[in-house]
């Protein structure tokens, strides 16, 4: 129906319940009925991947997909990487690497990096740079973003401590 | 960037997806499978359709099941579940080595095969293996299922076989023999982008000479297809540089190629040659 729908799923880890029409994309009800404006809309067609959130442990676009899909779903955004106060290893390799600037597409490259070493731990070089072709940073800083990117897997693998 | 309203039906089974399909045809109704294509036109409002069929929660639509000839590709299967071979053979190795040139990393993570199919876009990786490897298409609709050759599907850019109360069920691609050779290339102005053109190469070798060729061809023309052309030149003759670009030469006489904003037909049709040339290299190496 186009009348709102109820639909509910968890979001870094607290479950939530939220009304919304169908055509309300999964950003939108993550931003406006979360109240979580981490995760940023860019371009609103797929193509510049601010909106990036983890969807069962899988990078998708969130502009791309009706919340009314989201029923039951474990939804993973930038609110949710930092344990407390204690960065996550992408978020301080990115200060440490100076790989961002305006920060405006920096919630979505951390959740799309986090999600591919997520999947794959192992991922070589050039693996990484085709994956993270996917976002677009029009400060520029994709050869420094990569570097934290490297960064972080290092300290990932090494794990905590 | 928003899209218009729509109703969003969410049907359980194949039978009631095809049911809401044969009520609904009539007034723009579309399966929403990744949604990958077809979300970013409705943002744009160049689709407006009235109802959206949600087949995510459709229980008895598969994903990758490998039988003994055919690996058999459910409405469900995502492009992402390719990134590792889905079989040992050189069909598993060809599909994994396309699937990093579709999209980006996150749109691979929910667009579907079949649904790639079904949307017929000229630059589909997806849709150019299916013309190339001759796959057998499983069409269902409330009155049942029907097959359809891929060779025949394509009909024009974004133009299916698929009558409007259809979805596409299944997508069936012969296993290679163990001994066959491939090679796929394609050229696109940025990562991710859609491809000016694109060739994929399938034969194997006896006695020293091609034989089983074939050399298809996407994002050349309005859809993707096997290039007879190409293959006469290659089949009892033995691999070699030379021969591929004759094959290739042979291809872009015969192709008829579209002139859009990034590409004039000349362009494209020389391209396609190139493409075709070094998918054959691929193959041989």
């Amino acid at each position: 129906m186009t009348a709102p729908r109820d639909v509910s799923f968890t979001v870094n880890g607290e479950a939530r319940s939220v009304r919304v029409e169908p055509r309300k994309t999964l950003a939108d009800a993550i931003r406006e009925d979360c109240g979580l404006t981490g995760t940023h809309l860019g371009c609103e067609h797929g193509v510049c991947g601010a909106c990036t959130i983890l969807l069962d442990g899988a990078p998708v676009r969130s502009c791309l997909m009706f919340a009314a899909q989201a029923e039951g779903a474990e939804l993973r955004t930038v609110e949710g990487l930092a344990d407390g106060e204690t960065l996550h290893p992408l978020q301080q390799a990115f200060i440490d690497c100076h790989a961002l600037q305006c920060g405006f597409c920096t919630p979505g490259f951390l959740m799309l990096a986090a999600g591919v070493l997520e999947r794959e731990p192992d991922i070589d070089e050039e693996g990484l740079r085709e994956a993270l072709a996917s976002n677009l940073c029009r400060c520029t800083g994709y050869l420094n973003i990569l570097d934290a990117v490297k960064a972080a897997a290092a300290a990932m693998k090494a794990g905590p401590g | 960037m928003k899209p218009a309203p729509f109703t969003h039906h969410l049907p359980g089974t194949v039978d009631e997806a095809a049911s809401l399909l044969a009520a609904h045809a009539g007034e723009d109704a579309r399966i929403l499978a990744g949604g990958q294509s077809l979300v970013p036109t409705m943002a744009f409002r160049l689709a407006r359709p009235a109802h959206l069929i949600d087949v995510n929660r459709v229980s008895d639509l598969g994903t990758v099941a490998v039988g003994e000839d055919a690996i058999g590709i459910g409405a469900l299967a995502r492009h992402g579940d390719f990134h590792r071979p889905v079989e040992d053979g050189p069909l598993g190795a060809l599909l994994s080595a396309v699937v990093r040139h579709i999209g980006h990393y996150p749109i691979r993570m929910r667009g579907t095969f079949c649904g790639s199919l079904a949307h017929a876009d000229p630059a589909s990786e997806w849709c150019l293996v299916a013309a190339t490897l001759d796959a057998r298409l499983t069409a269902r609709s409330a009155g049942g299922e029907r097959e359809i050759a891929a060779g025949s599907f394509f009909e024009w850019a974004m133009v299916t076989a698929l009558a409007e109360d259809e979805l596409l069920l299944r997508a069936d691609l012969p296993r290679l023999a163990a001994d066959a050779r491939w090679g796929f290339c394609e050229f696109a102005r940025r990562a991710g982008d859609f491809a000016l053109a694109m060739a994929l190469a399938v034969y194997r070798v006896e006695e020293g000479a091609i034989v089983e060729p074939r050399v298809g061809v996407g994002g050349v023309e309005a859809c993707p297809r096997r290039i007879p052309e190409g293959e006469a030149v290659l089949a009892g003759r033995a691999p070699g540089p030379a021969l591929f670009r004759e094959a290739g030469a042979a291809v872009a006489d015969a192709v008829d190629a579209v002139s859009d904003v990034h590409a004039s037909a000349l362009y494209r049709g020389e391209l396609a040659g190139v493409m075709v040339e070094r998918a054959l290299a691929d193959a041989a190496r």
